[in-house]
């Protein structure tokens, strides 16, 4: 196999808590726990999790926008945590952002040539001649016409505007897209066609994406392989199929059995889970989802359990599979 | 089921709310007739613009005056004209008979009074009489009800200090304290977490079921509608466009909105290639004035669409869809 267009190993963030009229620091928030994985070219990697689990964080801190306490991140072999300001910035050019809220990532007192064209002049690319033109194209590629260059934020409609967010980041013919939440403001109907238009560009343009999503179905339906995060740690990584047809870590399963289906005939057979998401502040000991989970040993609260491959293409992090997949004590293995 | 044998608790009759802006009136709600049942839950769909909140606000006499007002209608509950209503008059109602929840528990919240603080009032409010003591009994007996642990000490903690999850059960307490005979529920799990928004669905069939509120559920999400609601609502572009219960309306859509609507849902159970789509967006609420406020992205629309206001057909028993399709059906099924 090639090499990884994205490889990221033992990645930390840790935030300070400040207290005090000195700011003294009394603990940590611990965002993002030793998070590993690889992104081959061409691929999709779902990143799902609830909120606080540091799905958004480890997004943010592959690109530096958020400065990783520990770990590295190599980009096509280099390695970007290393990287000078300037070195970074050429970088950047590779790698691009897809944001949520296409309301508060544009800039409203900037008509969409201006917002399109900006990172074309950030990193010195073109003229005004060649920029104008590349803003046209990729207006005609995410689904927009060239007028609409001369229009606002504000004279678009949500679905419009994601198409603009998701221009902005084709601009610089990046090779890698990181897309935070990029459907969830969208109505069902526009989010569809959003969806689709991201699957169309990747076949087109031979994007990598990197996909952060709260909704489950969404997920399923773009990604190639996905990881479940819970408290800044990665619980399981799998092919997509896999992962959906056959979940093994039980927060994966009580995840999955958490949403609502669209079939009122539909019967839930997983319990639902009880309890909060505890504060990411004050994580507790050994498995940090020993205190949710139905099938809680006596060592899950001592031992942090590692990230093991259990079968090809599924990893997961869980002491029930300490032995392998086909043990007894895999209660958690799904039926069917 | 004997849905059809169940008292019409709350009706809706031709109901019109119109906003006057700087641009005109924009009616948000556009004569919509649709009636609640005792002890049913009803889910009320749409996506962002469709008037499903606007609906929910102008039955609670909540809709904010100026712009907004009620221009056209009548909402009845227990033979009186919610519409008719002095703002004292629909004060007792609110709370005592008819309560809401919102979908973000925080600003519903007071951030400076303890929990219990808060619940108190909601009681003391509606209990003339009652001694704080007896309140905080009450309090407690609510918050054990929602499923809140420790309630004893919770009552002394602030809103600040608790997950979102257990704010909307705050919520939900705060809204049950009286007994409504109705519950509104705007989006109550949409700011939450999937397995928080499991529990807190799973909460409000339970308090169905127990003290027999009936709950109108305003969602724009269709997996909550067929795992919660008995009977559904589907609105676009401030009108009803489509009625019945829910195993008919996913099996068998009539209107070719709700139909589109849940062929876009990424169903976590199967993997699509693509999606289906809507083509096009969600029209300005006002914007269309004569014919279907669907066709310009229906594929089934032809001439007749856009030139005349479809009138609601009868498509089952209990189902009525507002779309000319129903009327060609039944003119090929007669030749």
């Amino acid at each position: 196999m090639s090499e990884p267009l994205l490889k990221v190993t033992g990645l930390k963030k840790y935030f300070p808590i400040r207290a005090g009229i000195f700011g003294k620091e009394v603990g940590q928030v611990k965002a993002v726990d030793d998070v590993s994985f690889e992104i081959r070219q061409g691929e999709t990697l779902g990143i799902v999790g609830e909120s606080g689990c540091g799905k958004s964080t480890t997004g943010r801190s592959l690109m530096r926008l958020i400065e990783p306490t520990e770990g590295e991140v190599f980009f096509e072999g280099k390695n970007v945590t290393k990287m000078s300001k300037e070195e970074l910035r050429k970088a950047r050019r590779d790698i691009q952002m897809v944001f949520q809220d296409p309301y508060a990532s544009l800039n409203p007192r900037h008509n969409i040539q201006k917002i399109l064209e900006e990172p074309l002049r950030v990193h010195g690319i073109g003229d005004a001649k060649e920029r104008k033109e590349k803003v046209a194209k990729l207006l005609n590629i995410v689904g927009l016409s060239s007028y609409h260059a001369q229009r606002y934020p504000h004279q678009f409609s949500g679905g419009q505007r994601q198409r603009i967010g998701i221009a902005r980041a084709l601009m610089t013919n990046p090779k890698l897209i990181i897309a935070d939440e990029p459907v969830s403001a969208l109505d069902v109907s526009i989010q569809a066609q959003v969806l689709n238009l991201m699957k169309d560009l990747q076949e087109e343009l031979k994007l990598t994406y990197i996909f952060i999503a709260h909704d489950l179905g969404v997920v399923r339906h773009i990604s190639d392989r996905v990881g479940v995060m819970y408290l800044g740690k990665m619980v399981e990584l799998a092919n997509s199929e896999q992962l959906y047809e056959k979940p093994l870590h039980p927060y994966t399963q009580a995840l999955l059995a958490a949403v609502p289906v669209p079939d009122p005939d539909f019967k839930r057979e997983t319990e639902l889970l009880k309890g909060d998401i505890p504060s990411p502040s004050n994580p507790p000991s050994g498995c940090t989802f020993h205190t949710r989970c139905p099938f809680k040993m006596d060592h899950c609260s001592k031992e942090i359990p590692m990230l093991v491959e259990v079968e090809p293409g599924h990893s997961v992090a869980c002491h029930l599979y300490k032995d392998g997949l086909n043990n007894d004590n895999n209660f958690a293995k799904t039926e069917g | 089921m004997s849905m059809t044998e169940q008292k019409e608790l709350l009706q809706v009759h031709n109901l019109e709310t119109t906003f006057f802006t700087d641009d005109g009136a924009i009616p948000a709600v556009d004569g919509i007739t649709f009636s609640l049942r005792e002890r049913e839950i009803l889910g009320i769909v749409g996506e962002s613009g469709s008037g499903k909140s606007v609906t929910s606000l102008s039955i609670m006499g909540l809709i904010p005056s100026p712009p907004g007002k009620i221009t056209k209608g009548e909402i009845l509950f227990e033979g009186k004209d919610l519409t008719k209503l002095k703002e004292k008059e629909m004060r007792e109602i609110r709370g005592n008979d008819i309560a809401m929840i919102f979908q973000e528990p925080m600003t519903s919240l007071n951030p400076l009074f303890t929990i219990g603080k808060q619940l108190n009032e909601a009681i003391l409010l509606h209990n003339k009489g009652w001694s704080k003591k007896q309140a905080t009994a009450r309090a407690i007996e609510m918050m054990k009800l929602v499923g809140l642990p420790r309630a004893e000490q919770l009552i002394k903690d602030y809103p600040h200090q608790l997950s979102g999850g257990m704010r909307q059960r705050v919520m939900i307490a705060m809204a049950l304290v009286c007994d409504p005979k109705v519950l509104i529920a705007d989006e109550p799990t949409t700011a939450l977490d999937v397995t928080i928004q499991a529990q807190i669905l799973q909460l409000m069939r339970e308090l169905n079921h127990r003290l027999n509120t009936a709950v109108m559920l305003i969602t724009h999400d269709l997996g909550v509608v067929a795992e919660t609601c008995e009977r559904v609502v589907v609105m676009y572009g401030g009108q009803i466009v489509e009625e019945g219960p829910v195993s008919e309306i996913f099996k068998n859509p009539q209107h070719p909105y709700t139909k589109g609507l849940i062929q876009s849902i990424p169903d976590m159970r199967v993997k699509k290639d693509r999606l289906y789509s809507i083509p096009g967006s969600v029209p300005k609420p006002g914007s269309i004035e004569i014919g279907c406020r669907f066709a310009e992205r229906c594929e089934f629309a032809f001439d007749r669409c856009t030139k005349e206001n479809p009138p609601i057909y009868q498509t089952g028993e209990q189902h009525t869809s507002r779309c000319f399709l129903v009327e060609e059906k039944e003119r090929e099924l007669n030749v």
